[in-house]
């Protein structure tokens, strides 16, 4: 079963707990507080070693992200949706491929994102 | 306000989130008094109503498509902004704002209710599931709420048509008053202005909302089966599989039922008038053109009391969740799900349906591949020509022959439209989709009658427009078909002389590689009006029984002159060959240009022909000619 989980994501929980990370690599049942919603255009880590479609994607648009907007437009639409500093969050559910997209509790909220738009979403982990 | 400007109706205009119960309390207010239209220049739905107030003063009621947001991103949402602006072409702006919340969601729609106050427009706030949040035991401080966002607010439940006769008094109220719009304050707010609103919200959430006691924890249990990446995939095919069990086999009996009477229609006027052009007309053209409209409603009306009671329910934005990434593989959007479900009733709707994608590309996208989701006018032709020429055995002791061939056409139109998708955003517009930001909403229990109205709203608008288009367009094929009659002492059938006659003989030629013979293709030319027409018009062809179309008798026919490789290529021709004009039209209408129609019945056309030739060529070296 183990083996089965994609590099994207993979990360031992135990190590995570109180750590910030991206929105993008939750795992479900991670549950934390939103830190930072920034606008960066950046090919992640976790992007480019989610294999050579998504990386050479990326180098096409010069490193840039590949939301279909730009960063800034991507940031005001996280925040309209109550992506902002301080909101409570919890990952719920993840879809079959790839684990992508995820389903997540946002304070009262429940909304589904893809992990690539999540990206900018800093979550500092609860201890 | 005194004298005519008092006698007038008040204009309210219904804004709020999605999922906010908006459009159940518009149909609580106006009831069936209400019109649905496009907005002027622009292919978004107009909905508007009429309700009276108990004093006997007239309101007018517009329902806006739902939005998080006045910073529009889809055509929808630029309706929304507009008409609150009052900047909309061609309508007046809204006296009273009524802006409509989920009392048990508030985060969202205190920020959406922060950019409205600065429009300056007078507002009451409709708070709407009112029974809900009082079950969970959530804590509103109604007073200091109204008195902290300065509008007066109202609890409704719509559903129950709770709380109306209190919101028509108010906005009567705020109307009397002789409140009027200030200057608009509002612009497009910047990153951290969206922040400090949400701050606000936050604030004011605290300070006049206890959290529930007994918060909703149903939706939860229920999601974990639902989204469960095995089971929930499990699940929405079990579903899928329900939906058209029911809309093939109850549709399609009622269908036929309406069939039949028209058909019956026809022949008792053939049967008192004399026999000519007039009685044609009636019968030929009149008739069954109203009745090749008419037989799809009863599928139509299945298929989306489905989709609106999964909608209702809160299911569909599970199925983009969990279709989402097999979707997002071809380059199509989450939401491109449910505009392609409704493509297998009939191309129309599901066009239509794409108005729920904010991008424009994904949107185009959904648009140009939905004509090859099989839709249910291809069913007469497929049943007719498997009949004829696949023989009804049983493999493997269990899978009939013919239904695995049937399964093979529709699995066929699913491919290609993830393939051509595929290739689109590949090759034509290499960008990224939208981002996919969804909220999944609470699990609620269906209301009978809203899903009845929408149900019944929904076939209204499908025989309005489908009728409208259709109908010329089956006066005109049938024109074609019957100018010049047939000559004096002529043998063949009259069709043979005819306009659509000469065509056929014309471009046969180009159909030889491919397997067609003249018949063939005189019998395409009517089809293009609507697909299940060219059963109609093989029928005419052959001259086997004039007006009686009984498939069995026609089947025979048509496996004395077809070889069996020509059956088989004429079925690859009708997996993707744009044969249905009415599919163009609303593609036109929807994306304002013909450049879209054009793209689309050329791509599709060069489909069908490749796949005949590979098909037809491959059957001929198989000994199947």
């Amino acid at each position: 079963m183990h083996d089965m989980v994609p590099d994207v994501t993979a990360r031992p929980p135990a190590q995570a707990e109180g750590r910030l990370v991206r929105l993008s690599a939750a795992r479900p049942g991670d549950r934390g507080v939103i830190l930072e919603v920034r606008a960066e255009a950046h090919p992640s880590p976790a992007r480019s070693r989610a294999g050579a479609p998504l990386a050479s994607r990326s180098a096409r648009k010069g490193g840039g992200t590949d939301h279909g907007v730009d960063v800034h437009e991507l940031q005001r639409r996280l925040l309209e949706f109550g992506f902002v500093e301080g909101a409570r969050i919890e990952v719920l559910h993840e879809g079959a491929i790839r684990r992508d997209p995820i389903a997540i509790r946002l304070d009262e909220m429940r909304v589904a994102l893809r992990r690539r738009d999540a990206e900018d979403v800093w979550v500092l982990l609860d201890k | 306000m005194t004298g005519a400007s008092a006698m007038a109706p008040a204009r309210i205009a219904l804004v709020g989130n999605p999922n906010s119960g908006k459009t159940a309390l518009f149909n609580a207010l106006t009831g069936s008094r209400q019109k649905v239209a496009n907005y002027a220049g622009v292919t978004v739905e107009r909905k508007e109503g009429q309700v009276v107030s108990a004093s006997g003063r007239a309101i007018s009621v517009l329902d806006l498509p739902g939005t998080y947001s006045l910073r529009a991103r889809s055509p929808d949402e630029v309706v929304t902004r507009d008409a609150v602006l009052g900047k909309l072409a061609g309508e007046q702006a809204p006296d009273v704002l009524v802006c409509v919340a989920d009392a048990t969601n508030l985060r969202l729609v205190l920020r959406l209710i922060l950019e409205l106050k600065a429009v300056g427009r007078p507002m009451v706030l409709a708070l709407n599931m009112y029974d809900i949040a009082q079950r969970q035991g959530l804590r509103i401080d109604l007073a200091g709420l109204a008195r902290e966002i300065g509008c007066p607010i109202v609890t409704t439940v719509a559903t129950r048509k709770r709380g109306i006769d209190d919101l028509v008094g108010q906005v009567e109220r705020l109307v009397a008053a002789g409140a009027v719009g200030a200057e608009s304050a509002w612009r497009e707010p910047a990153a951290g202005e969206i922040r400090d609103a949400h701050r606000e919200a936050q604030r004011i959430l605290k300070a006049h909302v206890k959290p529930p006691e007994r918060p909703d924890t149903f939706t939860g249990k229920v999601d974990a089966v639902l989204l469960h990446p095995a089971a929930g995939l499990v699940i929405l095919l079990g579903l899928l599989f329900v939906m058209f069990q029911a809309v093939f086999s109850w549709g399609k009996v009622v269908g036929d039922l309406i069939g039949d009477g028209f058909t019956a229609a026809a022949g008792l006027i053939a049967a008192q008038l004399p026999h000519g052009l007039i009685t044609s007309f009636l019968t030929d053209g009149v008739i069954s053109g109203v009745g090749s409209v008419i037989v799809f409603l009863p599928q139509i009306l299945i298929l989306f009391f489905f989709i609106i009671l999964l909608e209702d329910f809160g299911y569909m934005a599970r199925a983009a969740f969990l279709m989402d990434r097999i979707m997002g593989g071809a380059g199509l959007h989450g939401r491109a799900f449910i505009p392609l479900l409704s493509s297998f009733a009939c191309a129309i709707p599901g066009i239509m349906a794409t108005r729920v994608i904010d991008n424009k590309r994904d949107r185009l996208t959904t648009i140009l591949v939905a004509p090859l989701m099989t839709c249910s006018a291809r069913i007469p032709v497929y049943t007719l020509i498997i009949s004829a020429f696949i023989p009804s055995r049983m493999l493997w002791g269990f899978v009939n022959q013919q239904g695995l061939v049937m399964f093979g056409l529709y699995a066929a139109g699913i491919a290609s439209a993830l393939a051509v998708s595929f290739v689109t955003r590949r090759v034509f517009w290499r960008g990224a989709v939208e981002p996919f930001l969804m909220e999944l909403p609470a699990y609620k229990i269906p209301d009978a009658e809203n899903v009845a109205r929408n149900v019944l709203l929904r076939g209204k608008i499908f025989l309005t427009r489908a009728g409208t288009i259709i109908f010329p367009l089956m006066i005109a094929v049938w024109l074609l078909s019957n100018f010049p009659g047939a000559p004096a002492g002529a043998t063949g059938p009259a069709i043979n002389y005819s306009v659509a006659g000469r065509i056929g003989h014309f471009i046969q030629p180009a159909f030889a590689p491919i397997g067609f013979n003249w018949q063939m293709i005189v019998a395409l030319i009517p089809g293009f009006a609507a697909r299940e027409v060219a059963v109609a018009a093989l029928g005419t062809v052959y001259a086997v029984g004039s007006g009686d179309t009984s498939p069995a008798l026609l089947g025979h026919t048509l496996a004395q002159h077809w070889s069996v490789a020509t059956g088989l290529a004429f079925l690859a021709w009708y997996v993707f060959a744009p044969q249905c004009a009415s599919t163009l039209g609303v593609v036109k209408r929807e994306t304002n240009s013909w450049l879209w129609p054009g793209v689309m019945f050329a791509y599709m056309l060069a489909m069908a022909y490749v796949a005949a030739l590979i098909t037809y060529q491959i059957a001929i070296a198989l000994g199947a000619g």
